[in-house]
């Protein structure tokens, strides 16, 4: 009986690279159809055929990498986002925004979460801490933006839409505050809300229709739920989506100064 | 660079569509051919080294094949490789056109090509044509000048990959260990049920409000609640770059915009302490230290 021969690790990594299921995940001329070898033309490569290269460019100008330029500001504020969405997304399993008078289900799921979920308080904390931090770093980001001048032409437009991400950010994180339904939540939210309550002619009909009623209650909570987890972010991806674009479009880092 | 701003020469172009219009060439090839020369004069007269480059070169030398009228400018290209200069300016002519005579008396050329109206929707759409062949084409070639010139600095560029990429992941990997250490460490706060009854003394708004807040105890509600913060500050913000004409992005150059953004973020900054750490019951001063923190996140 012949011996069997195994093929060694880089026979067979190359036997399934010559696969079509390979073939059709990686696009011709990706560095994981044919190996990366450390040279320029392989270092384009790995930008051209990845899902970054509508996040990044292939080359950049060199003062960009520079740390006190930019800080990482803008970066790490898109990464806060994403540690929110999906830090958010394992506490959307474990929590109700049902508030009745005398059994406020959101408030047992908060304790819940604290007390019996598999690492609900690690993610609870993490959310939560990342949220302040993410509201910090964004306005943070729009210091850097100005201090730099980026915002001149032809980055204009896409400073309105940092503004209106800032916004966005703003309301996505008091939204939040909120869902806890503890003393402190209600009466931030009261509190803030009643400074909204100021605006001339229709103060009232704003504060109605932030609050879903004339007080914060149970409509308020799931009108703020549905306005946390689904139609803020649905928003901010598409203005994130256009900031990213513009980013390139508009020649992609500022400067040097 | 946009087509426009490409300078032309314009004898250069009116002489060179004559003659290409004169050996019975299609319109718009002629006028690509005149547009091509036409920016090599230009770019000849206005001393643009042509030897910067060997493909500069190239296409540069051909200029000095016209006539009198463009040899003096033409002379720095002479310091160019001398075979260059052989190139004929024919060359480009070799791509099969199919040759449309067009009478030479057509109207004194313009200095960029007539805009070409589309025929207006018959409602017909169009069938292939009989025994043409199931294909079309993507791709064309043309010469550089012909339809416009990109030009760019490359300046010191360097890869995305590895460079901008390490840096982003170690920043973020940073964050994520020191949120992960202090989440670990720290508790977000869960007071009791919320009782619509019972007023917690301070209440106090979320922190990135307590600026907006502490502002109301100096104005009118009417005033700092609308007025002010969200309306002014943020439309004041997003209005900045129209209003700020000034092209400089140097710091010395911008004084003005520095100063009165720097004085916004402070006075935001100040009034969300002050509100934050410096109000205890009853929203009254109090001094962190000796009274204690009324504050929570």
């Amino acid at each position: 009986m012949a011996k069997l021969k195994l093929p060694t690790p880089s026979e067979a990594l190359d036997r399934v690279r010559e696969t079509e299921v390979w073939k059709s995940i990686f696009r011709p001329g990706s560095i994981f159809r044919r190996g990366y070898r450390d040279t320029s033309r392989d270092r384009a490569l790995a930008t051209m055929n990845n899902v970054l290269y509508h996040l990044h460019p292939v080359k950049m100008k060199r003062h960009g990498l520079k740390l006190t330029y930019t800080f990482c500001l803008g970066g790490l504020s898109f990464f806060l986002f994403i540690l929110l969405t999906i830090t958010g997304i394992y506490l959307m399993f474990f929590y109700r925004p049902a508030a009745e008078l005398g059994s406020a289900q959101a408030y047992t799921d908060m304790q819940n979460i604290r007390t019996s979920v598999f690492f609900g308080d690690l993610v609870r904390n993490l959310h939560r801490w990342g949220a302040h931090l993410m509201v910090f770093s964004v306005t943070l980001h729009m210091a850097r933006v100005f201090y730099t001048g980026s915002y001149k032409p032809p980055r204009e437009f896409n400073w309105v839409v940092g503004v209106l991400l800032l916004f966005l950010t703003l309301g996505l994180s008091f939204t939040g505050y909120l869902l806890p339904w503890d003393q402190l939540a209600v009466w931030a939210v009261t509190v803030g809300t009643s400074l909204a309550g100021y605006s001339p002619l229709i103060a009232k009909q704003a504060n109605f229709l932030l609050l879903g009623g004339v007080i914060v209650g149970p409509d308020t909570l799931l009108r703020w739920y549905v306005l946390h987890v689904l139609a803020l972010p649905f928003v901010l991806v598409i203005f994130l989506s256009v900031h990213f674009w513009r980013i390139r479009k508009d020649g992609g880092i500022s400067g040097p100064l | 660079m946009a087509r426009d701003d490409t300078p032309l020469d314009q004898e250069t172009f009116d002489r060179v569509l004559a003659e290409e219009l004169g050996k019975g060439v299609d319109r718009r090839v002629a006028e690509g051919r005149a547009r091509s020369a036409a920016v090599r004069a230009a770019r000849a007269q206005s001393g643009e080294a042509p030897a910067a480059t060997p493909a500069a070169a190239a296409a540069a030398t051909p200029a000095g094949d016209g006539d009198g009228a463009t040899a003096p400018a033409a002379a720095p290209a002479a310091a160019a490789p001398a075979p260059a200069a052989a190139v004929p300016a024919a060359v480009p002519a070799a791509a099969p056109v199919a040759a449309a005579p067009v009478p030479v008396g057509a109207p004194a050329a313009t200095l960029t090509a007539p805009e070409r109206q589309a025929p207006p929707p018959s409602g017909n759409v169009p069938e292939p044509k009989k025994g043409a062949p199931e294909k079309h084409r993507l791709l064309a070639l043309v010469p550089p000048e012909g339809i416009q010139r990109v030009e760019r600095e490359q300046g010191d560029r360097i890869n995305v990959w590895p460079h901008l990429l390490i840096e982003e992941f170690v920043a973020m990997m940073i964050v994520l260990a020191a949120l992960t250490i202090f989440a670990t460490f720290v508790n977000a706060p869960l007071r009791e049920l919320a009782n619509p009854n019972l007023t917690p003394n301070p209440s106090k708004a979320p922190w990135y409000f307590l600026g907006l807040q502490e502002l109301l105890r100096y104005f009118h509600p009417m005033v700092a609640g609308v007025l002010f913060a969200p309306t002014l500050v943020l439309l004041a913000l997003a209005v900045a770059p129209f209003v700020d004409r000034n092209p400089s992005i140097r710091p010395g150059d911008r004084k003005v915009a520095i100063t009165l953004f720097t004085m916004l973020i402070m006075f935001g900054a100040v009034l969300t302490i002050i509100g934050s750490f410096f109000r205890g019951t009853g929203y009254n001063w109090v001094w962190p230290w000796a009274q204690g923190v009324f504050f929570e996140l």
